[in-house]
């Protein structure tokens, strides 16, 4: 890196924010240069997101400088970001779903013929569009509507989107977490393509690995407060997640093994058409079940009928031995089933509930008697086992919307725990929540093994698949085309799997891979 | 606490100290708490000071009064937005309410009328449970149905006319006293206990507010939306049917065209109150908060002797102005 002897293209200094009750940001620095990607590290609720807002000029710092190019700035709102070059590109993408990508691209900046009378010039507006996709080596249908498009083409045409408003920082919020490893290597080289025009980009991930292969340099954040800013390359992981959590991890796979029991579920010959094809397996006490395979595999929505939450056309599901048919959600809870959802915002967690009553909803009738809640059994309940999750908040009546995503996941996690399941689908559990949170599922994984429970484990990411897991299923275009034994997996085999199907039937299946979502 | 918000602050250090205390202090405050009541509290004071008669002992009663029923079919209402719904027929619902009550009670007798009357609302409010739980058309589509229906339904029935010749007893609920009560404001407040009660303290209320905060979540955490919503709208119908019968008895007869444009101000109370149109936050408290204030700005603005029409624009500037405040301070946090 020379770039460190040129002026910084922007410079944060002595950043504090205050909300009330907490203290996101206690004097942050941040220095990006043209043309570098830098990571912002740190723990869920480290600061990175406040960091990250006040930059895009979604809220002002209460202290604190902002530079651009050695001029000092103020940033009032997302347009004044804008103006000085500033994108972000969110988790929950910015795009309007029943728009084309050229309209998304120039929205409300079209193109105009006859100005006066707001008419749109249709064709030059398509024609810029696609010479811009074009100029970044996208191959995607500028006339193509955003919301049938996959996830990591829509992020294109917001990068696309970014570069045509002159962004000269474009800042990435976990670009990755919905990706597959395909998309992911496009977005890499869309990135790289970037960097050569001198964009700089600030880059948040929690995938340490991709740190390393991207990162020029890096900001590590700890509760609010600055801890250093390194250079990627002279800096190992374990130094990094040293700095971010401020303590040595033990382990990021604390896996036990426990005896393995009776087996609790069967499925046999589940089948939806063109979702789900003969998904059989069988589920033992004890046992994590980690199911591997891409984005659109038909992995969630496996999770979603066996839980009830979707039907399914063939096949049965047996529960110790006992055929059971599975209607409702409601009816899979009463009988022992647990599902953590993949989308916790819109699945998981009820935004404007308490955290009590977050992790009491599921469990009521235990708490009840003739339809009243016993709201003392109630509170005591919740308030162990927030405790006992470690949820970091002032108290449990607070909101779970103001919570950090770590923590938002304990609470849904700790709703299924109170419904007294024995059988857990956890759809990427953790998914977009920090390291040290992360090993605390695991831990708590754990303590449902050793209490007799069985759990299946949804994941995209194949090292806690392969850290976590007894047995590991492969699904791949709504099939399960391979099982390993935990001795035998490699992330080789299961990739393997997971891209080009089981051995016998691999061409057959090649026109199946995309076909993941179904409307 | 370095980071103060204003400047100027800064450059008078220590004549600011004391002051600067005070702000934060008053920032402090739970404003969601205390706002509506300070607000009632302002406005009392306000048009009591203008018309010492605000303050008698008969107005207040008849104030009570007046409120009672917007309160009952506010009641209603809460449920409905709570679930993340609405209920646009409840004003509607008083007119057939009204007419089957007369109906009936001509037919059985007072009780029979009553009861009759009652079930009416709630009737109405199981096939609005149905068309939106079951049939899944949106709340704002399906009551706005009932709303056109059930006015032509009771002007259907009704002949277009009053209905007259009710009993005399039948007067004690619109117009009688429970001590020094007015039985209507006394209808009301067990009404609202009764509801305050269903919301906080059982599952069926805990219910309403997980599937107005996030439905899909509610259905994955075990909950029988159908049944759930179905019962919100039976409850807002029942309270509109209680509201109905009130109403009857007050004109003492039936009729078909009561009730014009009464949802529309019981949403406002809803929403006056602090209650969110998109559902999952607000609750019994924040409206009767919300009916005070409607009830209590219509009594006083016409002690002052405001104009009717120059209440309306006042009425509508206090809801978006409620409205307004509450995005600003959930903007702020």
């Amino acid at each position: 890196m020379t770039a460190t002897q040129l002026q910084p293209f922007l410079e944060m200094r002595g950043i504090v924010k205050r909300f009330p009750g907490v203290l996101a940001l206690n004097g942050v620095d941040l220095t990006v240069y043209a043309g570098e990607v830098h990571v912002l590290l740190g723990e869920n609720g480290a600061g990175k997101s406040t960091l990250i807002k006040i930059l895009s000029g979604v809220f002002p710092p209460d202290s604190g400088t902002i530079l651009f190019q050695g001029r000092p700035v103020t940033i009032r709102n997302p347009h004044d970001a804008q103006l000085l070059g500033v994108s972000t590109i969110y988790q929950e993408l910015n795009l309007v779903p029943d728009m084309t990508v050229a309209e998304n691209i120039f929205l409300g900046r079209e193109p105009m013929l006859l100005r006066r009378f707001g008419l749109v010039d249709h064709k030059l507006l398509v024609r810029q569009a696609r010479e811009l996709l074009a100029s970044l080596n996208l191959q995607i249908d500028p006339q193509a509507v955003v919301k049938r498009l996959g996830i990591a083409q829509q992020q294109m045409v917001e990068i696309a989107k970014a570069l045509s408003l002159n962004s000269r920082l474009i800042v990435m919020d976990e670009p990755t977490a919905v990706l597959t490893a395909h998309e992911i290597d496009q977005l890499f080289s869309a990135i790289a393509e970037l960097k050569q025009r001198g964009v700089a980009i600030v880059y948040i991930s929690h995938r340490l690995d991709e740190v390393k292969t991207l990162g020029d340099r890096a900001t590590v954040l700890r509760d609010g407060t600055w801890v250093d800013t390194v250079r990627v390359a002279d800096t190992s992981i374990d130094q990094l997640i040293r700095m971010m959590v401020g303590r040595d991890l033990m382990e990021k796979f604390p896996k036990i093994q426990v005896a393995l029991g009776d087996e609790v579920l069967r499925v046999e010959q589940l089948s939806r058409k063109g979702v789900l094809h003969d998904i059989s397996f069988h589920l033992r006490r004890g046992e994590i079940l980690g199911i591997a395979g891409l984005v659109g595999a038909g992995r969630t929505e496996m999770a979603r009928a066996i839980f009830g939450a979707d039907p399914f056309d063939a096949g049965q599901v047996l529960m110790h031995g006992q055929p059971v048919d599975i209607k409702s959600p409601a009816h899979a809870i009463h009988k022992g089933i647990a599902l953590v959802p993949e989308d916790r915002k819109r699945h998981g967690i009820l935004a404007h509930l308490s955290i009590k009553h977050n992790i009491t909803l599921s469990a009521l009738g235990a708490f009840s008697r003739g339809g009243f809640i016993n709201r003392q059994q109630e509170h005591t309940h919740a308030q162990d086992y927030a405790a006992s999750m470690r949820i970091a908040a002032p108290d449990i009546e607070r909101w779970v919307h103001y919570l950090s995503g770590g923590n938002q996941q304990k609470v849904v996690i700790a709703k299924w725990l109170s419904s007294q399941a024995d059988i857990f689908l956890f759809d990427e559990p953790t998914r977009g929540i920090d390291v040290a949170a992360k090993v605390e599922v695991y831990q708590l994984m754990n303590e449902l093994l050793k209490r007799g429970s069985a759990i299946i484990m949804i994941s995209s990411e194949l090292p806690e698949i392969l850290g976590m897991s007894d047995r590991i299923l492969v699904m791949r275009g709504g099939r399960i085309c391979g099982e390993f034994l935990r001795a035998e997996a490699t992330e080789e085999n299961i990739l393997d799997r997971a891209l080009r199907g089981a051995p016998d039937n691999q061409s057959a299946m090649e026109t199946n891979v995309t076909n993941g979502d179904m409307t | 606490m370095s980071n103060a918000p204003a400047g100027d602050i800064a450059t008078q250090p220590a004549a600011a100290t004391h002051s600067h205390r005070f702000v934060v202090m008053l920032r402090r405050l739970p404003w969601g708490r205390i706002g509506m009541p300070l607000v009632l509290i302002a406005m009392a004071v306000f048009f009591g000071t203008i018309n010492p008669n605000f303050w008698s002992v008969t107005n207040l009663t008849n104030v009570s009064r007046q409120i009672s029923v917007l309160a009952l079919i506010s009641i209603g209402q809460t449920f409905a937005i709570l679930s993340a719904g609405i209920d646009l027929s409840v004003g509607s619902l008083l007119a057939l309410v009204s007419v089957a009550c007369a109906q009936g009670m001509l037919e059985f007798g007072l009780v029979g009328g009553i009861v009759v009357g009652v079930l009416a609302g709630c009737l109405a409010g199981l096939v609005n449970g149905i068309l939106i739980a079951k049939a899944r058309i949106p709340a704002f589509i399906a009551t706005l149905g009932m709303l056109v229906a059930a006015r032509g339904l009771a002007l259907t029935l009704s002949g277009g006319l009053p209905i007259a010749g009710l009993p005399h007893e039948f007067l004690f609920i619109g117009a009688g006293y429970l001590g020094p009560f007015p039985v209507p404001s006394v209808i009301a407040a067990v009404a609202f206990v009764v509801a305050y009660v269903l919301l906080s303290r059982t599952r069926f209320g805990r219910y309403v507010y997980a599937m107005g905060s996030n439905e899909e979540a509610a259905v994955l955490s075990g909950i029988n939306v159908v049944k759930y919503k179905i019962m919100v709208y039976v409850v807002s119908g029942l309270f509109a049917g209680i509201a109905g019968v009130v109403l009857t008895s007050r004109v003492i007869s039936g009729q078909p065209t009561l009730g014009e444009v009464q949802e529309l101000y019981s949403i406002a109370a809803v929403v006056i109150g602090g209650g969110k149109i998109t559902g999952g936050v607000g609750g019994i408290g924040r409206t009767l908060m919300g009916v005070l204030v409607l009830g209590m700005l219509s009594n006083g603005l016409n002690l002052i002797q405001v104009s009717s029409y120059v209440q309306n624009i006042v009425v509508g500037a206090i809801i978006i102005i409620a409205v307004y405040i509450d995005l600003a301070r959930e903007r702020r946090r």
